[in-house]
């Protein structure tokens, strides 16, 4: 077991677990924060998606050990930023959530492509948003959220 | 003056003969030098072969693709998840390399990584708009072609083969997510970097062809 200063949302948090321990767990089970998902700890749904030193970032396949000083970004902090505010806004308001599960990693993906490219096109959407499964194929109304979050951000 | 014709005669027949002796000497010399030029490049060509037997293995090929995605397995598929290349190399905002790769292989999951995970440039493309392999010849061309290398000689080449994160992940690439090893390049590092230096001692020759 090894000791980890984490800063996660901005503010300092420590943990003691084994260095292999993806950073999803550590979130999860260690910080109680479980708005990040487990899909299918192999980095192939997206679920799990967290900002690593603002790059969307699978935590399922992140050891722990890896992360370093990298600040973490996670969908608790959405509701905070304003393109994370922005992009919930639009969430609900074309009501693209079925079942939901998946919703944290595709907001956390939405957001990481809108502060990259504040006007999306269709492509860079489906490009960027590609690795992110929704079971519920949410993926029209996951689209139509995106361009109207792109309209609101001001 | 009988002894002073001698004399001339003698001299005459010294300057011949050294002076026969400097041409013929000279002729072999030169002869010798296209022999050793010849096998040179007869050496550096065979080197170079080995070079391309490693350069297109899917470890290292499946990042130096024609297209606007990277390939994955010793099948050579697309990337999974409709992963893109992204302007540099390195995927879009939201799905980039480093969104799943990370600094190093992740055996748990049999995700591969490595330091600075990204593809190769289109400029060192290795195979063709249908994922086939280019020719010997054409992958020569393009690795020695200083303006689509990133400016690199045969000294600097051999360097990338020996130190580059990436170039060495290829002989540590980890499992695969069903927990098997990833197959390796047909030469080891070693027998890689050998040819390589033997190529690039030749002078970096190219096969002819297309």
């Amino acid at each position: 077991m090894t000791t980890y200063q984490l800063n996660v949302n901005g503010e300092r948090r420590e943990v003691t677990v084994d260095p292999s321990t993806p950073l999803l767990w550590v979130l999860r089970e260690d910080l109680k924060m479980t708005g990040t998902k487990y899909g299918c700890g192999v980095s192939a749904c997206g679920a799990c998606t967290v900002h690593v030193a603002g790059v969307a970032t699978r935590s399922c396949m992140l050891p722990v050990s890896h992360v370093g000083e990298r600040p973490i970004v996670t969908i608790e902090a959405m509701s905070k930023d304003p393109v994370g505010r922005a992009v919930q806004d639009a969430w609900v308001e074309k009501d693209v959530v079925q079942c939901g599960y998946c919703q944290s990693g595709q907001i956390m993906t939405a957001v990481a492509l809108l502060k990259h490219t504040p006007r999306p096109t269709d492509t860079n959407i489906d490009e960027s948003m590609g690795g992110n499964i929704c079971r519920c194929a949410t993926y029209v109304r996951i689209r139509e959220a995106i361009k109207l979050a792109a309209q609101n951000i001001k | 003056m009988p002894h002073i014709r001698a004399a001339g005669l003698l001299i005459a027949a010294v300057f011949f003969v050294s002076g026969s002796w400097v041409i013929v000497s000279g002729a072999l010399g030169q002869a010798r030098d296209a022999q050793r030029t010849a096998a040179s490049r007869t050496e550096g060509l065979a080197a170079w072969e080995r070079v391309y037997s490693v350069l297109t293995h899917p470890r290292c090929i499946n990042c130096h693709t024609a297209t606007n995605y990277p390939q994955q397995g010793d099948d050579r598929q697309r990337h999974f998840a409709n992963v893109v290349r992204g302007p540099e190399g390195k995927g879009v905002p939201g799905l980039n390399c480093a969104s799943c790769h990370q600094e190093s292989n992740v055996d748990s999951t049999g995700v591969p990584g490595g330091h600075n995970w990204h593809l190769a440039p289109l400029s060192m493309k290795w195979q063709d708009l249908n994922d086939k392999p280019l020719s010997s010849a054409a992958v020569c061309r393009q690795v020695t072609d200083r303006s689509k290398n990133h400016n690199m000689d045969g000294p600097k080449l051999l360097k990338h083969h020996e130190e580059e994160a990436l170039v060495l992940w290829a002989w540590q690439p980890g499992r695969r997510p069903d927990g098997t090893m990833r197959t390796l390049p047909p030469l080891s590092h070693e027998e890689f970097v050998a040819a390589t230096s033997r190529w690039v001692e030749a002078g970096t020759p190219c096969p002819q062809g297309r």
